[in-house]
Protein backbone atom coordinates (compact mmCIF):
# COMPACT_ATOMS: atom_id res chain seq x y z
CA UNK A 1 0.00 0.00 0.00
CA UNK A 2 1.09 3.58 -0.87
CA UNK A 3 2.09 5.67 2.22
CA UNK A 4 2.69 9.36 2.16
CA UNK A 5 5.37 10.87 3.82
CA UNK A 6 3.60 11.57 6.47
CA UNK A 7 2.15 8.72 7.02
CA UNK A 8 5.39 6.97 6.70
CA UNK A 9 6.77 8.90 9.79
CA UNK A 10 3.22 8.29 11.83
CA UNK A 11 3.83 4.42 11.40
CA UNK A 12 7.75 4.83 12.20
CA UNK A 13 6.53 6.17 15.66
CA UNK A 14 7.53 9.57 15.24
CA UNK A 15 4.45 11.21 16.21
CA UNK A 16 3.87 8.81 19.17
CA UNK A 17 2.98 5.32 20.23
CA UNK A 18 -1.18 6.52 19.79
CA UNK A 19 -0.67 7.46 16.16
CA UNK A 20 1.46 4.87 15.34
CA UNK A 21 -0.72 1.80 16.80
CA UNK A 22 -3.67 3.82 15.37
CA UNK A 23 -1.57 3.80 12.47
CA UNK A 24 -0.66 0.09 12.55
CA UNK A 25 -3.95 -0.96 12.50
CA UNK A 26 -5.10 1.09 9.12
CA UNK A 27 -2.45 -0.31 6.90
CA UNK A 28 -2.72 -4.02 7.74
CA UNK A 29 -6.31 -3.77 7.67
CA UNK A 30 -5.64 -1.67 4.12
CA UNK A 31 -2.83 -4.62 3.61
CA UNK A 32 -5.84 -7.31 4.28
CA UNK A 33 -8.22 -5.77 2.18
CA UNK A 34 -5.72 -4.92 -0.54
CA UNK A 35 -6.48 -0.59 -0.32
CA UNK A 36 -3.72 0.98 -2.32
CA UNK A 37 -3.56 3.96 -0.08
CA UNK A 38 -5.52 5.86 3.05
CA UNK A 39 -8.18 8.56 2.34
CA UNK A 40 -8.96 11.61 4.53
CA UNK A 41 -12.88 10.82 6.49
CA UNK A 42 -14.79 13.25 7.65
CA UNK A 43 -16.41 11.89 10.60
CA UNK A 44 -16.33 8.88 13.01
CA UNK A 45 -18.87 6.71 14.33
CA UNK A 46 -17.18 4.44 17.28
CA UNK A 47 -19.05 1.14 18.80
CA UNK A 48 -17.59 -0.45 21.68
CA UNK A 49 -19.19 1.86 24.46
CA UNK A 50 -21.42 -0.97 26.31
CA UNK A 51 -19.06 -1.66 29.47
CA UNK A 52 -21.14 -4.85 29.07
CA UNK A 53 -19.91 -5.84 25.46
CA UNK A 54 -16.18 -3.82 25.40
CA UNK A 55 -15.56 -5.06 29.71
CA UNK A 56 -12.10 -4.91 31.38
CA UNK A 57 -10.19 -5.88 28.44
CA UNK A 58 -11.48 -3.16 26.79
CA UNK A 59 -11.67 -0.28 29.49
CA UNK A 60 -7.73 -1.78 30.22
CA UNK A 61 -7.34 -0.66 26.09
CA UNK A 62 -8.61 2.59 26.33
CA UNK A 63 -7.13 3.97 29.27
CA UNK A 64 -3.59 2.98 28.13
CA UNK A 65 -4.34 4.25 24.64
CA UNK A 66 -5.71 7.99 26.23
CA UNK A 67 -2.68 7.65 28.54
CA UNK A 68 -0.54 7.65 25.95
CA UNK A 69 -2.25 10.58 24.66
CA UNK A 70 -4.67 9.32 21.67
CA UNK A 71 -6.59 12.05 20.41
CA UNK A 72 -9.24 12.07 17.34
CA UNK A 73 -8.64 14.32 14.52
CA UNK A 74 -11.66 14.75 12.48
CA UNK A 75 -15.59 14.91 14.60
CA UNK A 76 -16.42 11.65 16.24
CA UNK A 77 -19.17 10.67 18.09
CA UNK A 78 -20.16 7.63 19.94
CA UNK A 79 -22.49 4.65 19.84
CA UNK A 80 -25.10 4.01 23.03
CA UNK A 81 -23.98 3.15 26.25
CA UNK A 82 -25.29 0.62 28.82
CA UNK A 83 -27.26 0.47 31.85
CA UNK A 84 -27.05 -1.77 34.92
CA UNK A 85 -26.35 -1.50 38.44
CA UNK A 86 -24.39 0.88 40.67
CA UNK A 87 -20.97 -1.00 39.90
CA UNK A 88 -21.60 -1.44 36.24
CA UNK A 89 -23.15 2.71 35.96
CA UNK A 90 -19.16 3.55 37.54
CA UNK A 91 -17.61 1.44 35.28
CA UNK A 92 -19.54 2.70 32.28
CA UNK A 93 -18.92 6.03 33.32
CA UNK A 94 -15.04 5.53 33.40
CA UNK A 95 -15.67 4.10 29.79
CA UNK A 96 -17.24 7.79 28.86
CA UNK A 97 -14.68 9.41 31.04
CA UNK A 98 -12.09 7.66 28.40
CA UNK A 99 -13.54 8.56 25.18
CA UNK A 100 -14.05 12.13 26.18
CA UNK A 101 -10.05 12.70 26.93
CA UNK A 102 -9.70 11.48 23.48
CA UNK A 103 -11.36 14.45 22.31
CA UNK A 104 -14.58 12.32 21.21
CA UNK A 105 -18.01 13.84 21.51
CA UNK A 106 -20.19 12.20 24.40
CA UNK A 107 -23.19 12.14 21.97
CA UNK A 108 -23.96 8.38 22.94
CA UNK A 109 -26.49 7.22 20.15
CA UNK A 110 -26.67 4.63 17.25
CA UNK A 111 -28.53 7.82 15.02
CA UNK A 112 -25.45 10.13 14.99
CA UNK A 113 -27.28 11.62 12.10
CA UNK A 114 -30.53 13.36 13.99
CA UNK A 115 -28.13 15.40 15.52
CA UNK A 116 -24.61 17.34 15.37
CA UNK A 117 -22.97 13.95 12.94
CA UNK A 118 -24.60 14.04 9.72
CA UNK A 119 -22.37 13.68 6.72
CA UNK A 120 -23.61 14.15 3.37
CA UNK A 121 -23.15 12.51 -0.32
CA UNK A 122 -20.30 11.05 -1.28
CA UNK A 123 -18.29 11.90 2.07
CA UNK A 124 -15.59 9.12 3.31
CA UNK A 125 -16.72 8.17 7.36
CA UNK A 126 -15.51 5.64 9.41
CA UNK A 127 -18.49 4.53 11.23
CA UNK A 128 -18.87 1.75 13.62
CA UNK A 129 -22.73 0.54 14.48
CA UNK A 130 -24.40 -1.53 11.68
CA UNK A 131 -27.57 0.42 11.48
CA UNK A 132 -25.66 3.63 11.21
CA UNK A 133 -23.66 2.42 8.60
CA UNK A 134 -26.48 0.90 6.55
CA UNK A 135 -27.79 4.54 7.26
CA UNK A 136 -25.46 6.28 6.21
CA UNK A 137 -24.46 4.23 3.11
CA UNK A 138 -28.02 4.04 1.73
CA UNK A 139 -29.84 6.58 2.81
CA UNK A 140 -26.99 9.24 3.16
CA UNK A 141 -25.14 7.89 -0.08
CA UNK A 142 -21.72 8.56 2.18
CA UNK A 143 -18.98 5.78 2.35
CA UNK A 144 -18.06 3.30 4.93
CA UNK A 145 -17.22 -0.01 5.28
CA UNK A 146 -18.34 -1.84 8.24
CA UNK A 147 -15.64 -0.66 10.90
CA UNK A 148 -15.32 -2.32 14.50
CA UNK A 149 -14.95 -0.43 17.36
CA UNK A 150 -11.09 -0.30 17.01
CA UNK A 151 -10.65 0.36 13.42
CA UNK A 152 -13.23 3.04 13.68
CA UNK A 153 -11.41 4.54 16.27
CA UNK A 154 -7.89 4.10 14.67
CA UNK A 155 -9.60 6.29 11.47
CA UNK A 156 -10.58 8.77 13.72
CA UNK A 157 -7.12 9.13 15.62
CA UNK A 158 -5.23 9.15 12.39
CA UNK A 159 -8.05 11.11 10.26
CA UNK A 160 -7.95 8.68 7.30
CA UNK A 161 -9.44 5.06 5.82
CA UNK A 162 -7.75 2.78 4.50
CA UNK A 163 -9.72 2.99 0.33
CA UNK A 164 -11.10 -0.52 -0.07
CA UNK A 165 -14.55 -1.94 0.15
CA UNK A 166 -17.37 0.51 0.23
CA UNK A 167 -15.51 3.08 -0.50
CA UNK A 168 -14.72 2.35 -3.90
CA UNK A 169 -17.70 2.93 -6.61
CA UNK A 170 -17.26 -0.80 -8.04
CA UNK A 171 -18.12 -2.41 -4.61
CA UNK A 172 -21.12 -0.21 -4.44
CA UNK A 173 -22.68 -1.71 -6.89
CA UNK A 174 -25.99 -3.76 -6.16
CA UNK A 175 -25.42 -7.68 -6.43
CA UNK A 176 -29.04 -8.80 -6.08
CA UNK A 177 -32.84 -7.80 -7.08
CA UNK A 178 -35.14 -7.95 -4.64
CA UNK A 179 -38.59 -7.48 -6.12
CA UNK A 180 -41.29 -6.92 -2.95
CA UNK A 181 -44.51 -8.62 -4.64
CA UNK A 182 -45.74 -8.32 -0.59
CA UNK A 183 -47.49 -5.62 1.10
CA UNK A 184 -44.88 -3.85 2.64
CA UNK A 185 -46.51 -0.97 4.28
CA UNK A 186 -45.88 -0.34 8.17
CA UNK A 187 -42.72 -0.39 10.35
CA UNK A 188 -42.90 -3.84 11.52
CA UNK A 189 -43.51 -5.09 7.67
CA UNK A 190 -40.51 -2.94 7.12
CA UNK A 191 -38.54 -4.75 10.02
CA UNK A 192 -39.59 -7.96 8.59
CA UNK A 193 -38.57 -7.50 5.31
CA UNK A 194 -35.33 -6.84 6.31
CA UNK A 195 -34.96 -9.06 8.64
CA UNK A 196 -35.66 -11.62 6.44
CA UNK A 197 -33.17 -10.69 3.45
CA UNK A 198 -30.63 -10.35 6.36
CA UNK A 199 -30.79 -13.84 6.89
CA UNK A 200 -31.36 -14.53 3.09
CA UNK A 201 -28.84 -12.49 1.42
CA UNK A 202 -25.61 -12.13 4.00
CA UNK A 203 -23.59 -9.73 2.90
CA UNK A 204 -24.65 -8.53 -0.88
CA UNK A 205 -25.84 -5.08 -2.08
CA UNK A 206 -29.83 -5.32 -2.37
CA UNK A 207 -31.20 -3.43 -5.03
CA UNK A 208 -35.20 -3.38 -3.93
CA UNK A 209 -38.12 -2.98 -6.48
CA UNK A 210 -41.52 -1.75 -5.32
CA UNK A 211 -41.51 -0.03 -2.36
CA UNK A 212 -42.81 2.86 -1.68
CA UNK A 213 -41.65 4.04 1.78
CA UNK A 214 -43.90 7.00 3.11
CA UNK A 215 -41.21 8.14 5.76
CA UNK A 216 -37.28 7.52 6.23
CA UNK A 217 -37.85 5.81 9.43
CA UNK A 218 -38.83 2.78 8.00
CA UNK A 219 -35.92 2.34 5.71
CA UNK A 220 -34.16 3.28 8.99
CA UNK A 221 -35.88 0.53 10.34
CA UNK A 222 -35.66 -2.29 7.37
CA UNK A 223 -31.74 -1.50 7.21
CA UNK A 224 -31.31 -2.06 10.93
CA UNK A 225 -32.70 -5.43 10.76
CA UNK A 226 -30.93 -6.51 7.63
CA UNK A 227 -27.24 -5.51 9.06
CA UNK A 228 -28.42 -7.38 12.50
CA UNK A 229 -30.12 -10.77 10.79
CA UNK A 230 -27.07 -10.55 8.40
CA UNK A 231 -24.10 -7.88 7.36
CA UNK A 232 -25.86 -5.75 4.95
CA UNK A 233 -24.01 -2.27 4.78
CA UNK A 234 -25.57 -1.01 1.60
CA UNK A 235 -28.75 -1.50 -0.10
CA UNK A 236 -30.76 0.45 -2.82
CA UNK A 237 -34.42 1.42 -3.40
CA UNK A 238 -35.22 2.25 -6.92
CA UNK A 239 -36.56 5.66 -7.28
CA UNK A 240 -35.80 6.14 -3.05
CA UNK A 241 -32.52 6.21 -2.33
CA UNK A 242 -29.87 8.40 -4.17
CA UNK A 243 -27.27 6.01 -5.86
CA UNK A 244 -30.50 3.77 -7.13
CA UNK A 245 -29.47 4.51 -10.91
CA UNK A 246 -26.12 4.12 -10.75
CA UNK A 247 -26.32 0.81 -8.77
CA UNK A 248 -27.41 -1.77 -11.55
CA UNK A 249 -23.82 -2.39 -13.70
CA UNK A 250 -24.58 -6.04 -15.26
CA UNK A 251 -27.33 -8.52 -15.52
CA UNK A 252 -28.21 -9.81 -11.92
CA UNK A 253 -29.76 -12.84 -10.23
CA UNK A 254 -33.75 -11.33 -9.16
CA UNK A 255 -35.10 -13.00 -5.83
CA UNK A 256 -38.61 -12.37 -4.97
CA UNK A 257 -40.59 -11.65 -1.48
CA UNK A 258 -44.13 -12.61 -1.12
CA UNK A 259 -46.52 -11.86 1.97
CA UNK A 260 -45.84 -14.90 3.22
CA UNK A 261 -41.80 -14.46 4.18
CA UNK A 262 -43.05 -10.95 5.98
CA UNK A 263 -45.82 -12.69 7.91
CA UNK A 264 -43.17 -15.42 8.87
CA UNK A 265 -41.70 -13.12 10.92
CA UNK A 266 -44.31 -11.53 12.84
CA UNK A 267 -45.31 -15.08 13.36
CA UNK A 268 -42.07 -15.77 15.31
CA UNK A 269 -42.33 -13.03 17.52
CA UNK A 270 -46.21 -13.37 19.06
CA UNK A 271 -45.31 -14.26 22.76
CA UNK A 272 -48.62 -13.33 24.67
CA UNK A 273 -48.88 -10.02 26.14
CA UNK A 274 -48.77 -12.03 30.24
CA UNK A 275 -45.52 -12.84 29.11
CA UNK A 276 -44.36 -9.03 28.70
CA UNK A 277 -43.57 -6.71 31.35
CA UNK A 278 -42.10 -3.59 28.95
CA UNK A 279 -42.79 -1.70 26.02
CA UNK A 280 -39.53 -0.63 23.93
CA UNK A 281 -39.73 1.91 21.36
CA UNK A 282 -36.46 3.39 18.88
CA UNK A 283 -33.99 0.83 18.34
CA UNK A 284 -32.50 2.45 15.93
CA UNK A 285 -32.93 5.31 18.36
CA UNK A 286 -36.20 7.03 18.07
CA UNK A 287 -36.25 10.11 15.59
CA UNK A 288 -38.51 13.37 16.59
CA UNK A 289 -41.46 12.07 14.44
CA UNK A 290 -41.42 8.80 16.37
CA UNK A 291 -41.51 10.37 19.27
CA UNK A 292 -44.62 12.45 18.41
CA UNK A 293 -46.19 9.29 16.81
CA UNK A 294 -45.70 7.85 20.45
CA UNK A 295 -47.05 10.87 22.08
CA UNK A 296 -50.10 11.31 19.71
CA UNK A 297 -50.41 7.30 20.02
CA UNK A 298 -51.05 7.46 23.51
CA UNK A 299 -53.35 10.52 24.10
CA UNK A 300 -55.85 8.42 21.71
CA UNK A 301 -55.35 5.56 24.16
CA UNK A 302 -56.31 7.82 26.81
CA UNK A 303 -55.45 5.72 29.77
CA UNK A 304 -51.86 5.08 31.51
CA UNK A 305 -50.24 1.81 30.37
CA UNK A 306 -49.74 -0.75 33.49
CA UNK A 307 -45.91 -1.41 32.22
CA UNK A 308 -42.89 0.69 31.62
CA UNK A 309 -43.37 2.35 27.98
CA UNK A 310 -39.32 3.36 27.28
CA UNK A 311 -38.34 4.90 23.98
CA UNK A 312 -34.62 5.57 23.51
CA UNK A 313 -33.61 8.44 21.39
CA UNK A 314 -30.36 10.66 21.22
CA UNK A 315 -30.07 13.61 23.59
CA UNK A 316 -30.83 15.82 20.67
CA UNK A 317 -34.46 14.15 19.98
CA UNK A 318 -34.84 14.36 23.59
CA UNK A 319 -33.81 17.37 23.91
CA UNK A 320 -36.46 18.37 21.07
CA UNK A 321 -39.63 16.18 23.16
CA UNK A 322 -39.01 18.23 26.07
CA UNK A 323 -39.32 21.36 24.07
CA UNK A 324 -41.96 20.67 22.35
CA UNK A 325 -44.20 18.98 25.11
CA UNK A 326 -44.37 15.01 24.17
CA UNK A 327 -42.32 14.77 26.93
CA UNK A 328 -44.64 15.32 29.24
CA UNK A 329 -47.30 13.76 27.44
CA UNK A 330 -45.83 10.39 27.13
CA UNK A 331 -44.91 10.42 31.05
CA UNK A 332 -48.54 11.07 31.96
CA UNK A 333 -49.30 7.79 30.17
CA UNK A 334 -46.40 5.55 32.14
CA UNK A 335 -43.93 6.22 29.04
CA UNK A 336 -40.38 7.78 29.71
CA UNK A 337 -37.68 8.94 26.94
CA UNK A 338 -34.52 7.72 28.05
CA UNK A 339 -31.22 9.39 26.09
CA UNK A 340 -27.93 8.09 24.88
CA UNK A 341 -28.59 4.25 26.24
CA UNK A 342 -29.39 1.01 24.64
CA UNK A 343 -31.14 -1.68 26.28
CA UNK A 344 -29.61 -4.36 23.85
CA UNK A 345 -26.23 -3.53 25.30
CA UNK A 346 -27.34 -3.44 28.61
CA UNK A 347 -27.33 -6.39 31.21
CA UNK A 348 -31.04 -5.94 31.68
CA UNK A 349 -31.46 -10.01 32.44
CA UNK A 350 -33.67 -10.55 35.48
CA UNK A 351 -34.82 -7.14 35.28
CA UNK A 352 -37.52 -8.29 32.44
CA UNK A 353 -39.14 -11.18 31.49
CA UNK A 354 -39.90 -9.93 28.40
CA UNK A 355 -40.51 -6.91 26.03
CA UNK A 356 -42.77 -5.63 23.09
CA UNK A 357 -41.08 -3.69 20.67
CA UNK A 358 -41.75 -2.65 17.18
CA UNK A 359 -38.27 -3.42 16.27
CA UNK A 360 -37.17 -6.38 14.10
CA UNK A 361 -33.64 -5.63 15.48
CA UNK A 362 -34.30 -5.65 19.02
CA UNK A 363 -37.13 -8.23 18.70
CA UNK A 364 -33.70 -10.53 17.10
CA UNK A 365 -31.67 -9.82 19.82
CA UNK A 366 -33.91 -10.13 22.90
CA UNK A 367 -35.19 -12.97 21.51
CA UNK A 368 -31.59 -14.60 21.36
CA UNK A 369 -30.71 -13.09 25.10
CA UNK A 370 -33.38 -15.42 25.93
CA UNK A 371 -36.39 -12.87 26.58
CA UNK A 372 -40.20 -13.93 25.73
CA UNK A 373 -40.76 -11.36 22.60
CA UNK A 374 -43.80 -9.71 20.78
CA UNK A 375 -43.41 -7.55 17.62
CA UNK A 376 -46.43 -5.24 16.56
CA UNK A 377 -46.44 -1.91 15.59
CA UNK A 378 -46.60 1.12 17.47
CA UNK A 379 -50.37 1.97 16.84
CA UNK A 380 -51.14 -2.32 18.16
CA UNK A 381 -48.60 -2.10 20.68
CA UNK A 382 -50.36 1.03 22.89
CA UNK A 383 -53.75 0.08 21.69
CA UNK A 384 -53.26 -3.35 23.19
CA UNK A 385 -50.92 -2.71 26.00
CA UNK A 386 -52.26 -4.01 29.64
CA UNK B 1 10.37 -27.57 5.63
CA UNK B 2 9.51 -23.31 5.26
CA UNK B 3 5.28 -21.91 4.57
CA UNK B 4 5.15 -18.39 2.66
CA UNK B 5 2.91 -16.26 4.23
CA UNK B 6 2.17 -13.04 4.69
CA UNK B 7 3.50 -10.30 7.52
CA UNK B 8 0.63 -8.92 9.40
CA UNK B 9 2.14 -7.71 12.49
CA UNK B 10 6.26 -8.03 12.19
CA UNK B 11 8.49 -10.15 15.15
CA UNK B 12 9.91 -13.39 15.60
CA UNK B 13 9.25 -15.97 17.97
CA UNK B 14 9.59 -19.89 18.51
CA UNK B 15 7.68 -22.21 20.30
CA UNK B 16 4.82 -25.40 20.66
CA UNK B 17 2.57 -25.09 18.45
CA UNK B 18 -1.86 -25.22 19.30
CA UNK B 19 -3.53 -25.61 16.02
CA UNK B 20 -7.45 -25.57 15.91
CA UNK B 21 -9.36 -26.59 12.82
CA UNK B 22 -12.05 -24.26 13.16
CA UNK B 23 -12.55 -20.54 13.22
CA UNK B 24 -11.85 -19.11 16.70
CA UNK B 25 -14.02 -16.72 18.78
CA UNK B 26 -11.65 -14.64 21.09
CA UNK B 27 -14.61 -12.80 22.73
CA UNK B 28 -16.66 -15.41 24.84
CA UNK B 29 -14.10 -18.26 23.04
CA UNK B 30 -10.74 -17.56 25.08
CA UNK B 31 -10.66 -16.34 28.89
CA UNK B 32 -8.57 -13.17 28.66
CA UNK B 33 -7.46 -14.48 32.45
CA UNK B 34 -5.89 -17.62 32.20
CA UNK B 35 -5.44 -17.88 27.95
CA UNK B 36 -7.95 -20.99 28.14
CA UNK B 37 -9.97 -21.75 25.04
CA UNK B 38 -14.05 -21.81 25.90
CA UNK B 39 -15.70 -21.68 22.80
CA UNK B 40 -18.66 -24.46 22.82
CA UNK B 41 -17.87 -24.95 19.04
CA UNK B 42 -13.83 -25.25 19.37
CA UNK B 43 -11.63 -28.18 19.01
CA UNK B 44 -9.49 -27.13 21.20
CA UNK B 45 -11.58 -26.16 23.69
CA UNK B 46 -10.37 -26.52 27.14
CA UNK B 47 -6.59 -25.90 26.43
CA UNK B 48 -4.42 -23.05 27.24
CA UNK B 49 -2.83 -21.05 24.10
CA UNK B 50 -0.61 -18.86 26.46
CA UNK B 51 3.05 -18.68 25.40
CA UNK B 52 2.31 -21.12 22.49
CA UNK B 53 1.95 -20.46 18.78
CA UNK B 54 -2.02 -20.59 18.04
CA UNK B 55 -2.46 -21.31 14.88
CA UNK B 56 -6.73 -21.78 13.37
CA UNK B 57 -8.08 -20.47 9.59
CA UNK B 58 -9.41 -17.03 10.64
CA UNK B 59 -11.29 -15.29 13.16
CA UNK B 60 -14.94 -14.89 14.17
CA UNK B 61 -17.67 -13.32 16.14
CA UNK B 62 -17.40 -9.81 17.12
CA UNK B 63 -14.87 -7.25 17.42
CA UNK B 64 -14.33 -6.97 20.90
CA UNK B 65 -12.61 -9.97 20.26
CA UNK B 66 -9.57 -7.98 19.47
CA UNK B 67 -9.84 -6.65 23.22
CA UNK B 68 -9.49 -9.85 24.70
CA UNK B 69 -6.36 -10.42 22.44
CA UNK B 70 -5.19 -7.45 24.22
CA UNK B 71 -6.37 -8.75 27.52
CA UNK B 72 -4.32 -11.87 27.48
CA UNK B 73 -1.15 -9.99 26.92
CA UNK B 74 -1.55 -7.60 29.71
CA UNK B 75 -2.20 -11.29 31.57
CA UNK B 76 0.83 -12.81 30.96
CA UNK B 77 -1.24 -15.55 29.08
CA UNK B 78 -1.14 -14.80 25.12
CA UNK B 79 0.15 -16.81 22.83
CA UNK B 80 3.53 -15.97 21.41
CA UNK B 81 2.72 -15.60 17.76
CA UNK B 82 -0.56 -16.02 15.76
CA UNK B 83 -1.10 -18.12 12.40
CA UNK B 84 -3.77 -17.92 10.26
CA UNK B 85 -4.90 -18.95 7.01
CA UNK B 86 -6.56 -15.68 6.49
CA UNK B 87 -6.80 -12.58 8.09
CA UNK B 88 -9.69 -10.68 8.99
CA UNK B 89 -10.15 -6.97 11.36
CA UNK B 90 -10.73 -8.92 14.76
CA UNK B 91 -8.23 -10.70 15.03
CA UNK B 92 -5.26 -8.06 13.27
CA UNK B 93 -6.37 -5.31 15.36
CA UNK B 94 -6.12 -7.37 18.57
CA UNK B 95 -2.59 -8.80 17.37
CA UNK B 96 -1.63 -5.22 16.44
CA UNK B 97 -2.55 -3.87 19.58
CA UNK B 98 -1.17 -6.50 21.75
CA UNK B 99 2.06 -6.33 19.65
CA UNK B 100 1.97 -10.28 18.99
CA UNK B 101 3.53 -11.70 15.80
CA UNK B 102 1.25 -12.65 13.10
CA UNK B 103 1.38 -14.15 9.70
CA UNK B 104 -1.56 -14.94 7.22
CA UNK B 105 -1.78 -17.13 3.97
CA UNK B 106 -0.59 -20.08 5.94
CA UNK B 107 -2.38 -23.69 5.09
CA UNK B 108 -2.94 -24.32 8.64
CA UNK B 109 -4.17 -27.91 7.67
CA UNK B 110 -0.58 -29.02 7.06
CA UNK B 111 0.06 -27.36 10.98
CA UNK B 112 -0.21 -30.31 13.94
CA UNK B 113 -0.50 -29.35 18.10
CA UNK B 114 2.61 -30.12 19.14
CA UNK B 115 4.89 -29.21 16.55
CA UNK B 116 7.90 -26.96 17.65
CA UNK B 117 7.88 -24.12 14.66
CA UNK B 118 9.57 -20.63 13.78
CA UNK B 119 7.47 -17.99 13.36
CA UNK B 120 9.44 -14.90 11.34
CA UNK B 121 6.94 -12.91 10.50
CA UNK B 122 8.76 -9.69 9.03
CA UNK B 123 9.16 -12.45 5.93
CA UNK B 124 6.08 -14.09 6.58
CA UNK B 125 7.70 -17.64 6.94
CA UNK B 126 6.81 -19.99 8.97
CA UNK B 127 9.65 -23.10 9.52
CA UNK B 128 8.10 -26.37 10.22
CA UNK B 129 9.76 -29.89 11.26
CA UNK B 130 10.27 -32.27 8.27
CA UNK B 131 7.71 -35.15 8.21
CA UNK B 132 9.74 -37.93 10.53
CA UNK B 133 11.93 -35.36 11.73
Amino acid sequence: MYLTKEEELILAGEYGYALQKAMEILVALGEIYGAERLIPIKSAQIAGVSYKNIGDAGMEFLRDFADAGAKVSVYTTLNPAGMGDDEFMEKQREVLELYRRMGIEITSTCTPYYGANLPKFGDHIAWSESSAVSFANSILGARTNREGGPSSLAAAIVGRTPNYGLHLDENRKATVIVNVDAEVETFVDYAALGYHLGRTLGNDVPYLRGLKPERTELLKEMGAAMAASGSIALYHVEGETPEYRTAIAEELETITVEDSDIRAMREEFRDDWTDIDMILIGCPHASLGEVKEIAELLRMRGRPLRIPLFITASGAVKALADALGYTEIIERYNGRIIADVCFVVSPIKGWYRGIATNSGKSAFYFRSFGFSVRLDDAEDLIREAP
Amino acid sequence: MKLKGRKIVGGKAEGELIVSRKALSFLGGVDPETGIVTDAESDIRGQSIAGKILAFPRGKGSTVGSYVIYALKKNGKAPKAIIVGEAETIVATGAIIAGIPMVDGIDVSRLRSGERVKVDADSGEVEVPEPGE
